[in-house]
């Protein structure tokens, strides 16, 4: 009796401080709306200059209709993604520039659930950003989209974001180990994991060795399923959706090991300490 | 006999620095430190910059692996038992960090919640805490950044007080402070030992302030702790009158010399 009332007020205990993180995001996403309004500029012109491609290349409208849509949901896989690693990341790189670092790393919340809780916000934040891009850009472009499957395209991007999290935890990991480079390594992963999963073109043209890494990469599936789905009104896919739960099953528990001998690293080298 | 709150044997910490373009030389920060303190006690440990003092606190509050020796705070082990000791311990040091754009009610919502604090406990706590340590209640809702550092290190006390920590690590809390909010965090510190009878380690470099608030004195030189007492048991071993005198009797050198070349370096890590 007594353990289980000890389990429950554990449990409780990780619940309130998984709640604390989600909301402690969203106070400073609250705080700094100006630096998100800007941020969301700046990615819709960026996709602008990607979509806009489509128009260039001299197809019939039907066609560019199609290219035009395969490129944006290539970028707004690319925006997503890219929120879902910069939160991560945020997990040690805005501790570290606030100050705040020690105070976090000293309470007693598990790692897991305070990375936990960083991921789950960065879903929501980041389903919520990437769907306003995708409509601002739907209607700057006048895109038909008559057959698009949006529950079976949002389902597999919640899918996909398990193994994210995952990837996530393990770039989050860089700032840890390398205070001054870690935030900028964890743009290259990003970078490097979207060129081998066919962001705006089809993995069939990469060179033999990348279309062996898009095959261990979620995003590949996330954006083949989400465009079958939008494009064609495709539903789930078994062929996309089992890669992505046994990717995401490998990826959350490497994550959690790779970050926790990244703490355990940073503690021995005096590394987990605010910068300035 | 009860177990003490803290209780550290030869506990050392080396940190690692480039010596050159490819060598790599180790340093000491903490050199075989042994002490211990009885529930309820506080003590201060003085030391210049770069004398290991931050490292201790670092140490005893889990942000750090030691390197050799053993500390254990109210019988869980520092490095092993780390759930246990963060409940136990809490801290206040010389920044006081802060989401700089979070208002002061916001950040201590947020400290509470790692400490399983819900809503409706924090909801009449923070307050109440908040003026406990005399800050405004109408400025509550402004972010930090807009705060003087005297109010920020109010808030700072008030996140440590908030947890109820039974082992409070001060880490210089008054140092670049006025006059004024010098003494208003001293008296909270006084107020806290008399009220909630907490267990206090304050790391300060200045000798008036561990005089005034701690039963016995210690000093950290370089990595050592030189002794660690009733101030007037040191100045009797020393036969000098002041803790100045005392540390320049025990290290040939005086607490406000210029650092060496030695100290800079260790500066870095300690």
């Amino acid at each position: 009796m007594a353990l289980m009332q000890a389990t429950t007020q554990a449990i409780r205990h990780e619940l309130i401080g998984l709640g604390g993180v989600v909301e402690r995001n969203w106070y400073l996403v609250k705080r700094y709306i100006w630096w998100e309004l800007a941020f969301f500029l700046w990615t819709a012109a960026n996709t602008l200059t990607i979509v806009f491609i489509s128009k260039g290349v001299g197809l019939s409208a039907e066609a560019e209709n199609e290219l035009a849509t395969k490129l944006l949901i290539g970028a707004v896989i690319w925006s997503y993604l890219g929120i879902v690693f910069e939160i991560l990341t945020e997990t040690v790189a805005w501790e570290r520039w606030e100050g705040t670092i020690e105070y976090t790393f000293m309470a007693p919340l598990s790692r897991p659930v305070h990375l936990i809780g960083m991921g789950l916000f960065a879903i929501a934040y980041g389903v919520v950003r990437s769907t306003m891009l995708f409509a601002v850009m739907v209607a700057f472009f006048g895109l038909s989209l008559p057959n698009a499957n949006f529950v079976a395209a949002l389902i597999l991007l919640g899918i996909a974001s398990v193994s994210f999290i995952g990837i996530g935890m393990m770039t989050a990991v860089l700032p840890l180990i390398s205070p001054e480079k870690g935030t900028q390594l964890g743009f290259i992963a990003q970078g490097l994991l979207l060129v081998v999963s066919g962001v705006y073109y089809s993995v069939e043209v990469l060179p033999e060795w990348m279309q062996w890494l898009s095959k261990i990469s979620p995003a590949t599936y996330a954006l083949r399923g989400m465009r079958a789905s939008i494009l064609e009104g495709a539903g789930l896919a078994w062929a996309d959706v089992w890669p992505l739960i046994v990717i995401g099953l490998v990826a959350i528990p490497l994550g959690l090991a790779i970050f926790g001998a990244g703490e355990r690293y940073a503690k021995r080298h005096g590394k987990l300490k605010r910068s300035g | 006999m009860s177990q003490p709150a803290v209780f550290v044997s030869d506990l050392r910490k080396e940190f690692v620095r480039k010596d050159g373009r490819f060598k790599r030389a180790r340093r000491a920060a903490l050199d075989g430190v042994t002490f211990g303190i009885e529930r309820g006690e506080c003590v201060a440990i003085l030391g210049q910059n770069g004398s290991g003092k931050s490292t201790l606190v670092r140490l005893l509050s889990t942000l750090l692996l030691h390197d050799g020796g053993s500390a254990s705070i109210f019988g869980h082990d520092a490095f092993k038992e780390t759930r246990a000791v963060r409940r136990l311990v809490n801290r206040v040091s010389v920044e006081a960090s802060f989401f700089k754009k979070m208002s002061a009610a916001e950040n201590l919502g947020y400290a509470a919640r790692f400490y399983g604090m819900g809503h409706g406990e924090t909801r009449e706590k923070i307050p109440e805490i908040l003026a406990r340590v005399g800050f405004p209640p109408d400025r509550r809702g402004e972010p930090m950044e807009a705060l003087s550092r005297g109010m920020q290190q109010k808030v700072a006390l008030a996140r440590a007080l908030l947890t109820s920590p039974v082992l409070l690590l001060l880490d210089e809390p008054t140092t670049g402070l006025d006059p004024r909010s010098k003494h208003e965090v001293q008296e909270f510190i006084r107020e806290m030992r008399s009220l909630h009878d907490s267990t206090i380690l304050l790391c300060t470099h200045d000798m008036k302030e561990a005089e005034d608030l701690a039963e016995r004195v210690g000093i950290l030189d370089r990595g050592r702790l030189l002794f660690l007492e009733p101030v007037e048991d040191v100045k009797a071993r020393y036969g000098v009158a002041t803790l100045e005198e005392a540390f320049f009797a025990a290290t040939g050198r005086s607490f406000e010399d210029e650092k060496t070349q030695e100290d800079e370096e260790r500066e870095v890590f300690a």
